[in-house]
């Protein structure tokens, strides 16, 4: 471990970013977490203060700094609000990348980043393995939702309703496509994503369908890599650089016009975080940023590039969680809506704040789960208080965590991706 | 602190969460939204309830402990960022609205609610709450009290203090002080809530709050005026006036502020335009459409190039997202920006206006102006980065020189901000150094050891 003072030095690297917050407290307002502990220190405002007392060396804890710091769902709300325009989650993560390189990476951590994720094919094998066996150790909850949870006391676990890793994941059922671009004239690469791969192949399926439907030809590479973001938002940049090679190495294999994803996470991090957050050589970082540029989520995709247009409402109540990787991060609100009205048999319904966090948050649910749930359970009651019959997002992290809220309350809510809503239409 | 016996003490009254000692917490309640060194508390303590706060606040004083009261934290004077060694005293876990009475149209919070929340709880209820200040999304109505917070409904509606009926308070002993009443009229003893009101926690510590409502506005017409010169809006705003129109607001922008916004928003403003004039008439439906006939005549009279009406909602909201804008736009310029508000009776501001300029020139600073020139409550904005020490020398003598001008034009040194201890300096200049004395002597006996918010208004 490096001294307190290298650590200062390290962070006094973000004071040009630092020093834009004029303090106002706005954050206040929007913060997710903030609304629930009513500290300052878990609010972006807090934050960059502690940040600030480290790099000045006015603060001597460097571990509690690390701690508040991890105290944070990376939903960006502040940031897509903040007065002053401050760049906060390029500051949170660039140090939460500092604090990793001073304390280290965690064990566990490692051996899941750098064991696991790092190594695709591994991780596939290990997650099919842990799909035959699940049942063993958990039981199902709710039909409707397909939940489980623990059959035994287990830590990570805890008294989580979560979706079992799929029985068949989509690496199985289509390991790779490379189809020709039909009637559309267009070809997209396909990211598809850890989540939707293991746990709502349904999902990528549903992509893929309407894909063809439209005449849009496929490149989908095998052994896709992790995007990242687990590893970045716990300041692990090795292993961000390592997935971010992997993954290029696959896709500069192909020609295609877009790169599309149905994970909101995903997109965000290769549109964001691939250019912005890689360290890797510069050639490298230009074709990044060439590749980010045609990155798009696949309900942008749908309307913007193929111009698919809502039709008549009716049908199914349907109302719609704005991810926050897609709302803050990429401002995208209006193409996911558009695609739910364009899906025959739907009605949408708007819940009251759609766009604030559902307290997911990646690894946050893992560290903080109380937290989280207490953040979740404001959302599921938006929901149920909408009066839809279905839920539907566009990031499969979401649906996870909407899962386990809603299996929780025994809500009898279906959870959907906009994409099986649409594709469902199109059948 | 090094005494732990102490923070046991704190502990049994409020319990160990509501108790922060770390050296991470205790510095993130540090600062506020002024721009002033931050001075680390030696403890934070979150009472839950009203009992809890009293008995914290008799416990600093037994002690000889220095007391800040804080709610959110946006005060741009300074008035929240603790004495060394002192005790942060939270009220965000006192947020409960008591008494929400649409009969007699008044409520009764406690300190720590918010603002906004608790404007659009009387709104549901049919009532209107006026006061807006900048920050009420997340300020607490304790600090708006405290500090006598305004915004931009001032002109019309009044601020803070013309809505408070009374508030409940804990004195340095523990003892629970009542003042006002549920009605509208009340004369019985001293008007103590008159006495806390913009006190900024240097007299007592809220308990309750009693706040007039008033029943909403039937309708409501906005409006863009352009002018070729600063001097012909701000004589626009004293033209209005002098008609006997009020409107609700009436918020000035420069050119500087203009093209700022418009660079940030591009909702097509007038760059070339010397300075706006955003207003807003409201009342009854006739009365409203009268005004805003009147007031577009005005305004043309007064050399307008041309006055926009707003026709529907949006385009309502586009007048006023503009003027949200101004500080926002502004702030992204450069890292640090000193926010004063320095205020001149109306008819002053074609002066005040042309004494920024000259300020700006003297200092070589870049200063926006906006504001609310209908109360004369100017908002001039000074764009700098306190790191680079000589430019932040020229921002102080800068700051100095426009409170004595607004003085010496018969203004104040805070309209809406509040003294705290950026201005403190500057409060002889105002009043005189009898008047500091008697605060002080009254002070003295309230609160005889000085532990509440030391520092504070008075020095």
């Amino acid at each position: 471990m490096a001294d307190i003072n290298k650590l200062a030095q390290m962070l006094k690297e973000l004071d040009d970013q630092l020093v834009n917050c004029m303090r106002c407290g706005m954050c206040q307002a929007v913060c997710p977490l903030f609304a629930r502990t009513g500290k300052e220190s878990d609010v972006t405002r807090g934050k960059l203060a502690l940040l600030d007392g480290l790099a000045s060396e006015m603060l001597k804890d460097p571990e509690g700094v690390n701690e508040k710091l991890n105290r944070c769902l990376l939903c960006g709300t502040c940031q897509a609000n903040c007065p002053s325009g401050v760049k906060v989650m390029d500051i949170f993560l660039k140090a939460r990348a500092i604090m990793t390189g001073y304390f280290g990476l965690s064990p566990v951590k490692k051996a899941i980043f750098r064991g696991m994720l790092a190594n695709p094919k591994l991780f596939n094998k290990l997650l099919d393995f842990g799909s035959k066996f699940q049942g063993l150790f958990t039981k199902k909850v709710d039909d409707m939702l397909g939940s489980s949870c623990a059959r035994f006391q287990a830590p990570v676990i805890g008294d989580r309703h979560f979706k079992a890793l799929a029985g068949k994941p989509l690496h199985k059922t289509l390991p790779e496509l490379n189809s020709s671009a039909g009637k559309s004239g267009i070809k997209v690469a396909f990211f598809v994503g850890c989540v939707v791969d293991k746990i709502f192949p349904n999902v990528g399926e549903a992509t893929l369908d309407v894909l063809k439907h439209h005449g849009v030809g496929v490149f989908m590479p095998a052994n896709q890599a992790c995007c990242g973001i687990p590893a970045i938002s716990s300041g692990d940049t090795k292993t961000f650089d390592n997935l971010v090679d992997q993954n290029l190495a696959l896709f500069e294999k192909g020609e295609f016009d877009y790169l599309i994803t149905s994970c909101a996470s995903c997109t965000s991090t290769i549109k964001e975080l691939w250019p912005h957050m890689y360290q890797g050589d510069s050639a490298k970082r230009m074709k990044l940023r060439e590749l980010a540029d045609k990155t798009m989520d696949i309900s942008q995709f749908l309307v913007d590039v193929l111009g698919v247009k809502a039709g008549e409402p009716g049908g199914e109540s349907v109302t719609y969680h704005d991810p926050c990787h897609l709302k803050n991060s990429l401002g995208i609100t209006s193409q996911p809506r558009t695609l739910i009205k364009a899906s025959s048999g739907y009605d949408l319904k708007e819940m009251a704040e759609a766009g604030t966090c559902c307290g997911c948050g990646g690894s946050f649910n893992i560290a903080h789960y109380e937290l989280s749930k207490q953040i979740g359970e404001r959302k599921a009651g938006n929901i149920v208080d909408s009066g839809a019959h279905i839920v539907a997002t566009s990031c499969p992290a979401c649906m996870l965590q909407i899962t386990d809220m809603l299996s929780q309350k025994k809500a009898g809510v279906k959870v959907k991706h906009v994409i099986e809503l649409y594709a469902e239409g199109l059948r | 602190m090094s005494n732990t016996a102490l923070i046991k003490e704190f502990e049994a009254i409020v319990g160990a969460d509501n108790v922060m000692t770390s050296e991470t917490d205790r510095h993130t309640y540090s600062y506020d939204a002024a721009v002033l060194d931050s001075v680390m508390p030696a403890l934070v303590v979150r009472p839950t309830n009203s009992e809890q706060l009293g008995k914290a606040v008799k416990l600093c004083n037994d002690n000889g402990l220095p007391l800040t009261v804080r709610g959110a934290g946006t005060n741009l004077s300074g008035g929240t960022i603790p004495h060394p060694g002192g005790v942060v005293v939270l009220t965000n876990g006192l947020n409960r609205i008591l008494e929400l009475n649409e009969e007699d149209m008044y409520a009764v919070v406690e300190p720590g609610v918010v603002t906004a929340q608790f404007a659009a709880e009387a709104a549901k209820r049919g009532l209107f709450y006026p006061p807006d200040p900048g920050s009420q999304t997340v300020s607490t109505i304790g600090g708006n009290v405290a500090e006598n917070a305004g915004g931009l409904r001032g002109l019309k509606y009044g601020v803070t203090k013309d809505y408070v009926m009374g508030v409940d308070f804990w004195d340095v002993n523990g003892e629970l002080i009542h003042s006002g009443s549920r009605t509208v009229k009340c004369v019985t003893g001293y008007n103590l809530a008159g006495l806390m009101v913009a006190s900024e926690g240097t007299l007592g510590v809220f308990d309750k709050i009693i706040l007039k409502l008033i029943p909403p506005v039937k309708a409501a017409k906005s409006m863009m005026a352009i002018f070729p010169s600063m001097k012909a809006a701000s004589e626009t705003v004293a033209a209005i006036i002098a008609n006997k129109i009020v409107p609700a607001t009436l918020e000035l922008m420069d050119n500087f502020t203009i093209r700022t916004v418009e660079n940030f928003r591009k909702a097509g403003l007038p760059t070339e335009a010397a300075a706006l004039l955003l207003i807003e008439v409201d009342g009854h439906p006739a009365q409203v459409e009268e005004d805003a006939i009147k007031v577009e005549d005005i305004c043309k009279q007064n050399k307008a190039s041309e006055v926009k009406v707003a026709n529907d909602a949006a385009e309502r909201d586009a007048v006023w997202q503009a003027r949200r804008d101004a500080l926002p736009a502004l702030a992204k310029l450069k890292p640090t920006c000193v926010l004063e508000d320095a205020t001149v009776p109306r008819s002053k501001i074609p002066a005040m206006i042309e004494a920024l300029e000259e300020v700006s020139k003297k200092y070589n600073l870049t200063i926006g102006t906006f504001g609310h020139a209908g109360d004369g409550n100017l908002h001039p904005t000074i764009l700098t980065d306190k790191r680079d020490k000589k430019e932040w020398e020229r921002v102080e003598e800068a700051v100095d020189m426009i409170f004595e001008r607004a003085l010496a034009l018969g203004g104040t040194l805070s309209g809406e901000h509040g003294i705290g201890l950026a201005k403190s300096k500057f409060m002889i200049n105002e009043t005189s150094a009898g008047t500091l004395a008697y605060a002080r002597r009254m002070k003295s006996v309230l609160d005889p050891k000085g532990i509440l918010n030391p520092g504070k208004i008075i020095g």
